[in-house]
Formats: structure tokens, sequence, C-alpha cells
């Protein structure tokens, strides 16, 4: 496909699916970490299956492959599964796990129906729209890249401004609204940069991917350090580069699929960061456990001598 | 009850329910100003949702209650005045944080929405982490504080709020005989400062030691008053006989 480097990072469509996957990072990362350390990761998910019967619906009701339109039927799609998961939980006696497992099951499966029904409308503009379950990094656009990144500068700014309240809020919540602030308005802003970062991401990695997204970057970010503000940008970063990597490979290999190159790179990263990391990752804690035994013995035993 | 005492704490008929199940019945308290009330009674008595209720967290089914010192105050000025130490189990330990960290948000209720803590802010935190005697573990992680200090992590936290009226909800679970009386040393300096604190307390052989009012609690009110006059073995005896308590619903 390409001969060389120089050829590939000259190259428009590249540049844009690179630059797209980057912007997708930056922003899962961040989102990411603070729905990770809410043990909330399956949220992502469950959303992310959730945004299909929107696509759908609004490609029904408007007959337009407009994207800003379809992203927007994904994001009320999203929200609203949210709310049911949430609701369901408070409401009834059904636990989180089975809440989102329900809520996924009826809008995924809504979504497919809804899909199927569309790919058997006589027009052929539906063509593409299936896209959105898998992603197609490839059909990106420079509009499109507008659109990220205006996410992007959205999501980061409501990070950096409300940094203070998300800590309070993901580490204590009844402390924080015992202090005075509104956990559901918290709440509600977290909510809705999830769905912003999850719709960011339907087209690059698709609906049944994004999960990895939201939580390999935090997850192996974790690994490396014990501070909230360098776990963040860790993650943002390991996301960033691994969208670049993943771009660059489904690139320069013939048929390879963007969306899952990426995830497959990021839980690279993840599977060494939890082999290598200092002091969390396996290999510092067992060659820790054999440096106690040496310094234990040793000591016992300077102790039987000295007596 | 003594008409001359002030309250810091009035609640009126309140009452409190998990779905149909009632936890608190038909409440009326007074919790006086400037002392430390102890609240005791059997597990699943409602003594964590008494105060839960009182710091805005649960909604209770019918009642009121009011602050009369800050009856004018919005419902925000009112909580600047409320400090509030929650059981230790109730969050997650191994978030990335340090002990600094999670002091330094006792500040927050303060400083409002968006605004920064500064240099005031992190003397606070020194200082009354210096108070708990957690000063060598000021950068140590969460995850690495043992059950008694991170009990002072969280009295620490509560110090920084530099509130009026503290609600604390077992502060001397899980903690040795060594923290326990550092705790009470607090509580004392707390009381000896004009500030209200109200805890959950478990521990019958130490309420009338530590404290100097009781509530004696099981689903409704059972006692209270100044330990002396209402930690009776009367009163101690029908609060712990919780099942013919809740039997007459």
């Amino acid at each position: 496909m390409f001969d060389s480097l120089y050829e590939l990072i000259s190259n428009y469509t590249y540049q844009t699916v690179a630059l797209g996957s980057l912007l997708l990072g930056l922003i899962s990362g961040v989102i990411g970490s603070f729905t990770y350390l809410q043990r909330q990761g399956l949220l992502g998910d469950g959303i992310s299956h959730s945004t299909l019967p929107g696509i759908a619906i609004v490609f029904m009701l408007w007959q337009s492959k407009n994207n800003a339109l379809l992203l927007i039927g994904a994001a009320i799609a999203g929200l609203l599964a949210m709310m049911f998961v949430l609701n369901i939980v408070k409401y009834t006696r059904v636990k989180f796990d089975a809440s989102l497992a329900l809520v996924l099951s009826v809008f995924f499966g809504l979504g497919m129906v809804c899909m199927t029904y569309v790919q058997n409308m006589p027009n052929a503009s539906q063509a593409g729209l299936t896209s959105f379950i898998l992603g197609q990094a490839a059909t990106m656009l420079r509009s499109d890249l507008y659109f990220m990144l205006i996410c992007a500068l959205i999501v980061l700014s409501l990070a950096m401004l409300y940094w203070k309240e998300f800590q309070l809020f993901i580490f204590d919540r009844d402390f924080a609204q015992s202090s005075g602030y509104s956990t559901s308005l918290i709440n509600g802003i977290l909510a809705c940069m999830i769905v912003m970062g999850i719709i960011v991401g339907l087209q690059t990695v698709g609906a049944i991917l994004m999960c990895a997204m939201l939580i390999s970057p935090a997850a192996a970010a974790r690994q490396w350090t014990d501070k909230f503000p360098s776990m963040v940008i860790l993650s943002a970063l390991f996301a960033s580069i691994s969208g670049l990597i993943g771009t660059s490979i489904s690139s320069l290999v013939t048929q390879m699929p963007t969306g899952p190159s990426i995830v497959i790179i990021i839980n690279s990263l993840v599977i060494v960061s939890m082999l290598i990391a200092p002091r969390r990752g396996l290999i510092a804690k067992v060659c820790q456990r054999r440096q106690n035994r040496i310094n234990f013995n040793k000591k016992s035993l300077e102790n039987v001598l000295g007596n | 009850m003594d008409a001359s005492i002030y309250s810091a704490v009035e609640v009126e008929d309140l009452t409190v329910a998990y779905n149909s199940k009632p936890v608190l019945w038909d409440v009326d308290l007074k919790i006086p100003k400037g002392e430390l009330m102890a609240i005791v009674g059997p597990n699943g008595a409602g003594k964590s949702t008494l105060i839960k209720v009182l710091l805005g967290l649960i909604k209770p089914v019918s009642g009121r209650y009011s602050f009369p010192d800050y009856q004018n105050c919005s419902l925000k000025e009112l909580k600047r005045h409320i400090g509030y130490v929650p059981q230790s189990s109730s969050v997650d330990w191994d978030f990335p944080a340090t002990v600094f960290d999670v002091v330094l948000m006792g500040t927050y209720g303060k400083l409002g929405w968006i605004k920064r803590p500064g240099k005031r802010e992190y003397e606070l935190t020194r200082s009354v982490i210096e108070q708990v005697g957690m000063s060598q573990f000021m950068d140590r992680q969460i995850s690495q504080l043992s059950g008694g200090q991170q009990q002072r992590a969280f009295l620490a936290r509560a110090l920084a709020q530099e509130a009026d009226i503290y609600f604390m909800d077992e502060p001397f679970a899980g903690v040795d005989a060594m923290t326990e009386k550092a705790i009470v040393v607090l509580l004392k300096g707390l009381k000896a400062q004009g500030k209200t604190v109200i805890a959950v307390h478990h521990d019958l052989q130490t309420v009338a030691e530590y404290f100097d009012w009781v509530t004696l609690l099981n689903l409704k009110i059972i006692a209270s008053g100044p330990v002396d006059e209402t930690f009776t073995d009367t009163n101690i005896t029908q609060a712990y006989r919780g099942g013919l308590l809740n039997s007459k619903f």
C-alpha cells in the first residue's frame, strides 16, 4: 500500500483518520479515568451499545445520513439508556450489573431490529449505517474532525474546570453532597461527557469496541501511578498513542480494520503495564516478595546468631 | 428537657422509610449546642440514617429538622457550618490519592464550585493533619493506611471543614486503644472551642467517659439527655430490646 513512512504520513486520508483517532484517544482517556475510578467502566459499554437505535430511528425519520443528525440521535439514545440503568438501580431491587445488561440488550436488540429494517428499505442511501456497529474510520471526513476537535475541547475544559468537584465526587459522593455540592449536577456533567466521548468514538471504533477505549487506557495508566492528575494525563497519552499506532498499522496492512487495531494496541499496553509497572506490576511484586524473603531470613539468622 | 438549653439542631416528628419499612419513626430530638452527644442503639436502629437525614443525604418521609443558628441562611451557607466524618468503609481506599489530597477535600465545601484551593487551604490542611498526629504520613498513599490511620485522615478532613456542628458515623470503629484516646482528645478539643459533635457510638462502656449527652435510639427515641440522667440501665435495656419495639407496628 504505502512504500515509505513519508508516503503514509503525507496521505490525506491517513492524516484525517490518525488525527481523529488521536483526538478520540485524548477524550476517551480522560473520561475513562473518571468512570474507571467510579467502578463504572461497564456503564460506557452499555451506553455505547445503546446508541444504535438512536442512529437507526433518526435515519428512519429523516432519511438523512447527515452525521451530526445521526450522532444527536445516538446521544439521545445513550443518555436515555444511562437514565434507565441508574433509575432501575435506584427504584427497583435489580442491581447495577443486571440493570446494565437489561438495558444494553434491549437497546442493542432494538437497534439491530431497526438497522435490519433500514437495510431493507427501498432507497439505497442507507448503505454504511451499520458501520457505526464496528466503526469505519476510513469514512472519516475533515468535517468529522472539526466535530471531534470541538468535543475534545469541551471535554478537556470541563475536566479542568470541575477537576476538584470530580475528584471529590468520585472519591466520596456523600461527603461531596454534605459539603454543599449538588451531586446530581456533577453526575449529570459527567454523564454528558461520557456520552460525548462515546459518540465521538462511534465512527472510529464503533459501538461494540468503544468500551475498550474507556476502560483500557485508564486501567493501564492506573498501574503506573498513584496520583489522580498523572493517571488522567497518562491515560489520555496511552489512548492517543494507541490511536496513532493502530491507525498506522491498519493503513500499512491491507484489509486491516482501524478500530480493532487501536483496541488491540491499547490492550497490549494494558498487559505490558500489568507486567512491568513499578510496584503494582506483577514482576515488581514477585521481585519484592523474593527480596523480602531474603531480607527476613537474613534478619532472623542474625537474631539467632546474635543471641 | 431543660428549656434553657440552646439547641444546635431541632428535629420534629421525623419519619424515614426505606421502601415500606420505617427506619426512624416519629423522632423528636433537640441536640444541645456545644456538647458532645453520642447516638447509641442496636444495629439497624436508624443511627446512621438519622445523621444522614440531618446532613441532607436522605430525604425523610415526613417531619422537619432545623438548625436554629442558621435559620436565615441558604442551604449552601448552612452546609459550610456542618462537618461530616462518614464511616471509613464507605469509600474505596484504592483511589489514587495521598492523605494530604483527602484532607484537602475538607476545604472544598467553603471554596465552592470551580475555585481552586490556595495557600490558605494548603496551610490549613497541613495544620489539621498535624493535629491528628499524621504529619509523617502526609504524602502516604491512602491505600497503604491502617484502619486507625484512615479514621484519623477522615477526622482531619472534617477539621479542615472548620465547621460548627460535626456529625460522625462511628469515629471509633476499627481503631486501636491509642488512636481511640487520641480521637477523644480531639473531640474534647472541639467541645472546648464551642463546637457541637454528634457521634454514632457502639461501645456502651465508654459512653459516660467520652460524651456529655446521649440519645438512645431504636427506631424511636428511647431517651435523650445528659449522660448521668439518661444513660440508665432501664433506658439501655429498653433500647436494645429491639424486636419488641418493632413488633408494635
